[in-house]
């Protein structure tokens, strides 16, 4: 059984939300398929934030340039729990940084898709490795330093990070260090489905309450939908409007998800955190996805 | 005889900090994470010159590290600099993870090695750092002998292209090389030739394994040959196995555990290379404890009268097996 995957490139232009619907089904249809032919692997988060991943990078939001991954003037996307990595891939592919039919790689010897993003420099497009949580925020915040501290540029820095991964206390000594050196540059988007390995966040080790903990650390907070393609539009927004208005202090976006979103065999069962679909089970959901190229 | 004499005492961390601020000027890249301690490992001297390029994040050696990365992922030569026991050990994953596996251009500077910090006891005496870090894939390890060495290891440090570590100790030891000496990673000192016995040490050792060549000579009649092996990875193993083979019988001879520092690295050439007999002076399997840094390195053997009776055994060993 072998899947293919479409070689369609969008472009990163500001779209109406209902030109979101296409570029989210293309991105969970792979984050399926590629999983399925790795045969390992985690799905729930990744396919929980197509929406929150597809405004980031074909809205027009983030500055890069797909032909020279290590562009100097690009903007910076930092994906904390690299286990989420599939969908990064997707993104990566579709945004023109390797083509599309190397998804079908993931989790394969040999490959430049490892199962968890590899060194920089490794992969196009991949910023930093990750796998260990709570490290990626710190990176972030060392990017955004660089850019904000030293070198006084207006680059910004986006980082998504997991809700159980704010069980790591190194995530607080970042969230600290960002509020007190006035990182305004610096997005911090929680993926909040509030589902991890053992279960629900809230009985595994709760966070909450995630935004006055977020204000109290210093934060401008943003709560909304993740999974509501108008809501993610307009919490980058007021990010950019927060960046360009020198709010002297970092974002946070606050984003509801739902794991395995709309995959009914996945939606909001945190058992889906790293079970991959077997070939069956990712084309009965394919199908949900209206996938026209499934050979 | 001897051609290096003590000019007077400095603490190696001290070279570290006057070189890194010199090396600020000359190269804007440098970036310096402070964790409170900077004015024990001596930061402090690069923040006073260039306070912005100076990042204050407070007791946070998990977030230091991996702000570090970011730094170096964004072109920056990024410094961390803590006490060796938390600037290798309470980071460990952000230094497997962030800084080798993206083979970041970070330095660490481990200040407060060994036991030589003294009465603040054995939380403080880092004598595992460089077991942990040898095993990480990207990281390049030196240990300065002296303050003058240590001014040349950090600007080679700051030059090098990659993860690296830089091991410091508090206490003030003998200057015994020469401003004008050679320095570069990955290539280990002959200071003293000789064919009976070669001594390997790193750090405060080296000093050590002078004076008991020399009283080896004059006392016992015997040529020991000492390597000053600043470098622990890459291991100068040319170096090495060229001695193992020319005096027959090594000692190693370091203020670290004995299991994974210099006398494993130093073991594992000569097994492949060309096996010797060899003795190991460090720390047997043990933590240290509360004491002044001269009695500690007195109880726990770090002397060059140690040094001298290993030497006198591991010859005997060599004769032995002929």
């Amino acid at each position: 059984m072998s899947f293919s995957f479409n070689d369609i490139i969008f472009s990163n232009e500001q779209r109406k939300p209902d030109d979101y619907a296409a570029i989210t089904k293309e991105l969970k249809r792979d984050i399926l398929k590629s999983l399925a032919l790795a045969g390992s692997g985690h799905p729930g988060g990744a396919l929980g934030i197509a929406e929150l991943m597809a405004v980031l990078h074909f809205g027009g939001v983030m500055r890069y340039d797909a032909t020279n991954p290590t562009w100097k003037e690009r903007d910076r996307f930092i994906l904390s729990p690299g286990h989420y990595v599939p969908v990064l891939y997707s993104c990566l592919a579709h945004c023109g940084y390797f083509p599309t039919s190397e998804l079908a790689t993931l989790r394969k010897l040999g490959t430049r898709l490892q199962g968890h993003p590899a060194g920089f420099g490794f992969t196009p497009g991949i910023e930093t490795t990750t796998g260990s949580l709570g490290q990626g925020v710190s990176i972030a915040v060392g990017m955004a330093m660089s850019d904000k501290l030293i070198d006084k540029n207006s680059h910004k820095v986006f980082c998504l990070s997991g809700d159980g991964e704010l069980q790591e206390g190194s995530c607080w000594e970042a969230a600290m260090s960002a509020s007190m050196h006035h990182l305004d540059n610096l997005c911090w988007i929680v993926d909040n489905n509030d589902c991890q390995i053992d279960g629900r966040v809230k009985e595994v080790m709760s966070i909450y309450p995630l935004k006055e903990k977020f204000e109290s650390f210093g934060f401008a907070v943003i709560e909304l939908n993740g999974n509501d393609v108008e809501q993610v539009i307009s919490g980058y927004e007021q990010f950019n409007a927060n960046h360009k208005n020198k709010i002297n202090k970092p974002t946070c976006i606050i984003a509801k998800t739902i794991m395995g979103n709309e995959i009914s065999l996945m939606h909001d069962k945190y058992q889906w955190h790293g079970n991959p679909p077997t070939i069956a089970q990712a084309e009965e959901a394919l199908k949900e996805l209206e996938d026209t190229n499934n050979e | 005889m001897n051609k290096y004499i003590s000019k007077g005492t400095k603490p190696t961390r001290q070279g570290f900090g006057e070189a890194l601020a010199e090396q600020g000027d000359k190269d804007s890249r440098i970036v310096v994470i402070g964790a409170d301690v900077t004015g024990s490992v001596l930061t402090s001297f690069f923040a006073e010159k260039h306070p912005e390029r100076f990042i204050s994040v407070g007791i946070a050696e998990q977030n230091a590290t991996t702000i570090a990365v970011g730094l170096a992922l964004s072109g920056k030569v990024a410094f961390f600099s803590a006490y060796a026991a938390f600037a290798t050990f309470r980071n460990a994953d952000q230094l497997r993870v962030s800084v080798c596996y993206n083979n970041a251009n970070v330095k660490i500077a481990g200040g407060h090695s060994g036991v030589t910090v003294g009465p603040d006891g054995a939380t403080h005496q880092c004598l595992e750092d460089i077991g942990l870090l040898r095993t990480l894939p990207n990281m390049t390890i030196v240990v300065p002998c002296d303050y003058e060495q240590a001014k040349k290891a950090t600007i080679a440090v700051a030059e090098h292209i990659g993860p690296a570590y830089i091991r410091l100790s508090r206490a003030k030891t003998a200057i015994f090389t020469n401003a004008d000496d050679d320095f570069q990673i990955g290539k280990a000192d002959v200071l003293r030739d000789g064919t009976d016995v070669c001594i390997v040490a790193c750090g405060a050792l080296v000093w050590e394994a002078l004076q008991a060549a020399g009283e080896l000579e004059t006392k016992y009649n015997l040529n020991v040959a000492v390597i000053n092996c600043h470098t622990i990875k890459p291991i100068d193993a040319d170096t090495i196995s060229a001695y193992a083979k020319k005096c027959g019988a090594i000692v190693t001879a370091e203020e670290h555990q004995i299991y994974g520092g210099l006398g494993s690295a130093v073991a594992e050439v000569v097994v492949g290379k060309y096996p010797v007999p060899m003795e190991m002076i460090a720390m047997q399997d043990r933590f240290g404890e509360s004491g002044e840094p001269d009695e500690l390195m007195r109880h726990f053997g770090f002397t060059a009268e140690n040094i001298v009776n290993r030497c006198l055994l591991v010859h005997k060993r060599k004769i032995e097996q002929k």
